[in-house]
């Protein structure tokens, strides 16, 4: 670590662990940063699945553990962790959802527990997790990021995954023909059929916008703020890296201090995600135009 | 921070886990949650409605007691008036009884007293007799003077 440089530092824990079409036309780990763009579309960043796939394990797993166990006496200490988490995302549903859905509730669940165990691996010390995998590759340049929701792969698969929803559902309660009339009728109408004609085009301009500024909104108000925080905690682990003593005292200090302004992102960006997703599937349920 | 299939993977991902929480973890904790809730309505209302029935019991309790109370003050109403008649109607008896035996001892003096007196008229005529006889020294024709003893008996 001592002979690297710190901007050295931070792109190595910027870049990740891919897999993908190597130039030589075999299939393997890029070995830089400049190759991992070269493998193009057609390339899995073995770090970000591997962890989120993981941890969304342990969230099934544990809620299985405990919806198995369910019982309507007197619950166990699981199971009443369970309910509280359960009981506050469907009161969140239940506040901005007033139709009937039975994928909505246990979609909110999903990603607000999902996405807050992503968040919450960033609270690990950002050196850790990269060491552990050197050690178990053996490989000293082995780039490695644990935080998933860092990856803007992760997240805009994520939202692009509800934009799909969002769509679904507006198609199956408003129907193709009310769909297209949403995004080309509104907001701006007439009853005269040829300025109706003129203005069609603008209102699909405009409301096309709204679309897709969901996901997007989505993935990327996630991604920016883990991103970001993460950043900040890398820049901090420079200052050990630094070798003075003065510095080393101060990023104790304000690792720690961001550590715990990082408890709340976490858990408020990990609530946004699934409070607008609520928001947005009610508005593709509500037929008011 | 390329953008590649990762976002494939993650959506792939993202859809197992929400179907595996529709169909595994979301129905059979929520169905437990509304269970307790209705178990819990229940029990509320089964206490509301003992506690009603309680006082409805207490009430009728009370009444029950109210009308012991009142049959047990007539019954002892009704058996002092009964005692006071029992007293009275063999007090009656008494007296009629005893007027009874003294009328039946009266009747029997008197029928005694008769006897005796005819017998006394008898033995009388018969004793005047002797006596007129012993005075007289000579013996009286009883026949001749049975008439005039007859009538000094009657005169006793």
């Amino acid at each position: 670590m001592a002979e690297q440089t710190a901007s050295g530092y931070i792109q190595h824990h910027l870049q990740n662990l891919t897999f993908g079409h190597l130039p030589d036309g075999t299939w393997g780990f890029a070995h830089s940063a400049a190759e991992a763009k070269e493998m193009g579309f057609w390339a899995f960043h073995l770090d970000t699945l591997g962890w989120s796939v993981a941890l969304g394990l342990i969230f099934v797993l544990i809620f299985r553990l405990a919806a198995k166990k369910a019982t309507s006496g007197q619950p166990g200490a699981l199971q009443n962790f369970v309910e509280v988490l359960i009981e506050f995302v469907d009161g969140s549903v239940k506040d901005s959802f007033h139709g009937r859905s039975a994928v909505i509730a246990p979609l909110a669940l999903t990603i607000f527990v999902w996405v807050f165990l992503m968040n919450a691996v960033d609270l690990v010390p950002v050196d850790w997790i990269p060491q552990l995998a050197v050690m178990i590759s053996g490989d000293h340049h082995i780039p490695f990021r644990a935080v998933s929701t860092t990856d803007p792969n992760a997240t805009i698969g994520m939202a692009l995954s509800v934009f799909a929803l969002i769509i679904f559902y507006s198609i199956k309660v408003k129907g193709i023909g009310g769909f297209i009339g949403e995004l080309t009728l509104h907001p701006f109408g007439s009853k005269n059929v040829f300025v109706q004609a003129l203005l069609i085009p603008v209102n699909f301009l405009l409301e096309f916008v709204t679309l897709i500024a969901k996901p997007v909104s989505l993935a990327l108000r996630l991604f920016g703020n883990m991103y970001a925080g993460e950043l900040v905690f890398i820049l901090i682990a420079v200052m050990f890296g630094s070798g003075l003593l003065w510095l080393s005292g101060l990023g104790v200090v304000l690792q720690w201090a961001w550590a715990v302004f990082h408890i709340l992102i976490i858990t408020l960006q990990a609530f946004i995600f699934m409070m607008l997703t609520i928001v947005y599937l009610s508005m593709a349920h509500e037929d008011n135009h | 921070m390329n953008i590649n299939a990762t976002l494939i993977g993650q959506s792939v991902a993202f859809f197992i886990f929400v179907l595996f929480c529709m169909k595994f973890v979301w129905p059979p904790v929520i169905a437990a949650l509304h269970e307790r809730q209705k178990k819990i309505a229940d029990g509320l209302d089964a206490a509301t409605r003992a506690a009603r029935d309680l006082e409805l019991a207490q009430d009728k309790a009370g009444q029950q007691l109210r009308e012991a109370k009142a049959q047990a003050a007539e019954i002892i109403e009704q058996a002092k008036k009964r005692g006071t008649q029992i007293v009275d109607e063999a007090r009656e008896q008494a007296r009629v009884d005893a007027d009874r035996i003294k009328a039946q001892a009266q009747a029997e003096i008197e029928q005694e007293l008769n006897g005796v007196k005819d017998a006394l008229r008898a033995q009388l005529g018969s004793l005047a007799v002797n006596g007129a006889e012993k005075i007289l020294g000579a013996t009286i024709d009883q026949n001749a003077h049975a008439e005039l003893v007859n009538k000094l008996a009657a005169e006793i």
